[in-house]
């Protein structure tokens, strides 16, 4: 999302070599130990000012809100603490959700601040409205917008120190040496961070320039390097939303409707459900009905018991089909390419059927609300349109109600909204007690937020061995941005009336993320949303793995027709020097048009986003012996045997962040195409576990995966959803050339017979099992 | 309301606790012992991988009243205990802990209590069929990873049992 800020920027660029020659001002905050801070929007955040396709926001945004934020020029800052125990603390506002941005905060801090990378504790800052736009976790921005101000502050923490050093060693600052924490002389004095920071500190804020570390002394950025978390979460220690013990805060389940988004109208039998065993109360809120016990499994028994008239949701009745027609009569006109024998033209309508993010870790929250406060504990990736809404929901004004930002199992899209956190105020108000709201899985499945269906008509038309023209037409069940840019006003102009103000947003942010790396003569490509009725939102990668699926297939039967190899096509009508880059070495690396056995093939795609490129090999087997393979509970089917991710990311902070992020995205890639589809069947979704909606399993992912990280000196880029596109493309190639045939339904199978028996609507959820103890093992 | 008595992580604990609920609950909601994870509660996700009597098993889908007193309950938590200090690593961790860490698997961590509990297991079982892991033990480990990070799992279980 924050990418769109990026791309408006006026800021010069901060590429390795100009970057150590630059001065930039710092702040030293008063107090009495070293808080070293810079501009939180050092490259960006001004430049967030000018987005597009915000319509009105200055005449949303209150003028007293620009005259506070006015007030108060360092508020916004993002600081960096040295501690008397001689660590140092930075409180990231940004979310965790497993990519890995809290291990990269910390190597650069302790990059530019000669500490130890274990002698930095990174945290994640609660809401903090007065920085607007710049507290959204989204668009793989965090390190791209983070990299430069987060150095600045560690560099002005170094600066003061190496002063205060200087002055109680009687020496001057340029013969200091800084090591681990520890400064010394050239008579070989020494003191440490943790015993100058106090007297360091200075009573009053002032400015600081500095100059940042020549990134040719790095010693730590672009070595591989573990994550910070990683003891923890090996040893059960990661504490997440429903980890959190918070005082009186008891487990709370809520009862749904039998039709997606179906209203309660009356609860049956309240009284009987509330005298269940460690059941304290029941109530109903917009979405349902509230149970909260001693425990959560008293919970599902609570909610099972429930019996509640419901007002039918928004698509009773209605199906798959309905829903995809619907789409398909939303479905703009294309300008008429000719096919005459000199100019043919390929035409090709794929259709993307609902995808979930489903995070392991369900849509959770705590909250405390008070008559006249509130606190809140989620996993959020915009947490000050989080405060913004709750407050406006509660009747309280935003500074009374404390929004904490928790780790996340996950996110892929799903933790850009507050669901969770919003329906756990709900409660905690109608109950009158601090409650643990847990989605159960089966909420989570059919109720939490989808990738949308979509169509995506694409028509290429070519002549005398070029491509005269390329045009892709999107169209989409609405994809609900209405969290706009991380706070209210962006959020409120995307609800304006009839689904307008977030089709603009859809619109750019579809524009800025969808590009065609090719010369391929008229590039036109265009999105129509419609449909609001179902919960969606951006998933890992937003459009471009349905937009990536559908164009890069078609540049196949380009090649096909002029009879070129795939990838040699590629590289010759290929207009972007780092995709060319990426694509010559995965067709060194991946062995590019190797001898495979009927039934198998290579494929292969690109992806240009996030300030960087990626090419993705896969080898897929699609032989009977393999699709047949038989696995209990499970979707088998054509498996990818090998997948080969060549990417450049810019400047990379961690190698081994960044792989593990392509491996991710690999899975995910291979699970779009070929397995992962949520089935709208009479107005519900009927996933409703891990064995209905399949995500790629250990019987699905590639037994080898490789990863190449190319050499680069453009700035840090994009890396969470950089590989999720490639792939999902690369495997529909793959599987067009086993098998001879282009698919144009995503995921392959959504049309197979259901590989499960669906869960009942009523109750909700499925009863917890008791039989545990015959599977041991 | 009955007491429950069992073996958690090496000491006897007894909970008033109604004989129906899962012991997950039990341990996360009653005990406070955080490391089995919720996520699915029908034992299909395998989050809440943990050992009973040294097996694999997810106490979400067994009720604390099935319990014997004699039970050995062990989770994440506990799993060091499982082996002599002389197996335990550089971090005093379980052999496979050790190979989590070396592989750097974790992503959102939340699934990879469950993942090594889990591997802990299957190595054990493999062992005393008197062979070693195959690709196909690999491809049979049920426990879901969203983030996807299946790669590094099989290998730290490779390395892992190794060192066991």
């Amino acid at each position: 999302m924050t990418e769109i800020q990026e791309d408006i920027g006026t800021e010069p660029s901060i590429g390795r070599h100009s970057v150590g020659r630059r001065r930039f001002l710092g702040y030293l905050i008063g107090g009495t130990t070293v808080v070293a801070a810079a501009e939180l929007g050092l490259l960006s955040g001004q430049a967030a000012a000018k987005i597009p396709s915000a319509p009105q926001v200055f005449d949303a945004y209150d003028l007293s809100d620009l005259l506070t934020h006015a007030a108060q020029p360092t508020s916004s800052l993002i600081t960096v603490t040295i501690n008397e125990d001689g660590t140092a603390s930075f409180a990231l506002p940004r979310a965790e959700v497993g990519q890995g941005i809290t291990t990269a905060a910390a190597m650069i801090i302790a990059e530019e601040l000669d500490l130890p990378l274990k002698k930095i504790d990174v945290t994640l800052a609660p809401a903090r409205p007065e920085l607007i736009w710049n507290q959204i976790t989204g668009g793989s921005n965090t390190i791209h917008a983070m990299y430069t101000p987060i150095r600045v502050a560690a560099a002005v923490a170094k600066k003061t120190l190496l002063e205060a050093a200087a002055a109680q060693l009687g020496g001057v600052v340029d013969e200091l040496e800084t090591r681990d924490g520890v400064i010394t002389d050239a008579l070989g004095n020494s003191l440490t961070y943790g015993e100058l920071t106090a007297q360091a500190a200075s009573p009053d804020t002032k400015a600081v320039e500095v100059g940042l570390k020549d990134e040719a002394t790095f010693t730590l950025l672009g070595k591989p390097t573990n994550r910070i978390d990683a003891l923890d979460a090996v040893t059960g220690k990661k504490v997440y939303t429903t980890d959190l013990d918070v005082k009186g805060a008891l487990p709370t389940m809520v009862c749904r409707a039998p039709t997606l988004n179906g209203k309660p109208t009356k609860v049956l039998n309240a009284a009987e459900v509330k005298a269940m065993p460690g059941v304290t109360h029941v109530a109903m809120v917009p979405t349902g009905v509230a149970v909260r016990a001693r425990t959560f499994g008293q919970c599902i028994d609570g909610v099972r018991a429930l019996r509640v008239d419901w007002e039918d949701g928004p698509v009773v009745g209605e199906s798959d089909q309905d829903i995809l027609s619907g789409v398909k009569a939303a479905e703009l006109p294309m300008p008429a390419l000719p096919n005459t024998p000199l100019a043919k033209t390929i035409a090709y309508d794929f259709t993307f059927w609902f995808r979930s993010n489903s995070p392991m870790d369900t849509n959770s929250a705590i909250a405390d609300v008070r008559s006249d406060r509130a606190e809140i504990w989620s996993g959020l990736k915009n947490p000050i349109v989080t405060q913004q809404q709750i407050a406006l929901e509660l009747g309280l004004t935003p500074d009374k109600v404390k929004v904490n930002v928790m780790q996340a199992g996950g996110s892929f899209g799903r933790r850009l909204f507050f669901d969770g956190a919003m329906e756990a105020a709900q409660v905690s108000k109608a109950m009158g007690v601090p409650v643990k709201l847990m989605w159960h899985r089966s909420d989570d499945a059919r109720v939490g937020r989808a990738h949308p269906l979509a169509t995506s008509r694409v028509r290429a038309m070519h002549a005398a061995g070029e491509v005269l023209a390329f045009q892709q037409s999107h169209t989409a069940v609405e994809m609900d941005l209405r969290h706009g840019f991380g706070e209210i006003v962006t959020a409120l102009a995307a609800d304006l009336p009839a689904g307008l103000g977030n089709l603009g947003y859809a619109q750019t942010i579809f524009a800025l993320t969808t590009g065609i790396p090719y010369d391929f003569g008229v590039l036109l490509q265009t999105l129509n949303e419609t449909d609001t009725r179902f919960n969606t939102g951006a998933m890992r990668n937003v459009y471009s793995p349905d937009v990536r699926t559908a164009n890069e297939l078609v540049v196949d039967q380009l090649a096909k027709a002029m009879r070129k190899d795939p990838l040699a096509f590629r590289l010759e009508f290929c207009r972007n020097e780092r995709v060319r880059g990426v694509l010559k070495k995965a067709r060194e690396v991946a062995q590019w048009g190797k001898p495979m056995p009927a039934g198998t093939a290579q494929g292969i795609a690109v992806h240009t986003e996030y300030k960087g490129a990626s090419a993705c090999v896969v080898e897929i087997d699609c032989r009977p012996e393999t699709v047949g393979r038989r696995v209990r509970d499970a979707v088998t089917g054509p498996r990818v045997m090998k997948a080969t991710m060549v990417t450049d990311v810019g400047q990379v902070i961690n190698p081994r962040g960044v792989e593990a992020q392509m491996q991710g995205a690999i899975n995910d890639g291979i699970a779009m195409t070929l397995t992962s589809s949520l089935h709208l069947v009479d107005g519900h979704f009927e996933e409703a576990s891990w064995d209905n909606y399949f995500y790629t399993r250990q019987w699905n992912t590639p037994p080898e995966i490789e990863v190449v990280i190319m050499d680069s000196a453009e700035p840090p880029g994009g890396v969470g959803e950089a590989g999720v596109a490639p792939t999902a493309a690369a495997v529909a190639c793959a599987y067009a050339r086993a098998t001879g045939k282009v698919p144009t339904e995503f995921p392959i199978n959504h049309r197979d017979p259901l590989a499960f028996e669906p869960k009942p609507r009523t109750p909700p959820i499925p009863p917890s099992p008791t039989d545990g103890l015959r599977w041991t093992y | 309301m009955p007491e429950q008595t069992f073996i958690l992580n090496g000491e006897p604990v007894t909970v008033d606790v109604e004989d129906d609920v899962r012991l997950l609950w039990v341990l996360r909601d009653i005990l406070g012992v955080k490391g089995p994870k919720y996520g699915c509660g029908i034992n299909v996700c395998k989050a809440c991988t943990s050992h009973i009597n040294g097996k694999a098993f997810n106490p979400c889908a067994v009720p604390v009243g099935k319990l014997d007193a004699k039970d050995e309950i062990t989770t994440i938590e506990g799993l060091p205990g499982e082996v002599p200090e002389s197996k335990r690593g550089e971090h005093g961790l379980h052999p496979m802990q050790e190979s989590w860490l070396d592989k750097d698997v974790a992503q959102c961590g939340y699934c990879q209590p469950g993942q090594i509990m889990a591997a802990v297991a299957l190595v054990k079982k493999v062992r005393a069929e008197g062979r070693t892991i195959t690709d196909a033990d690999l491809d049979g480990i049920r426990n879901i990873c969203r983030c996807g990070t299946y790669t590094r799992i099989r290998e730290a279980i490779r390395e892992g049992e190794q060192r066991m």
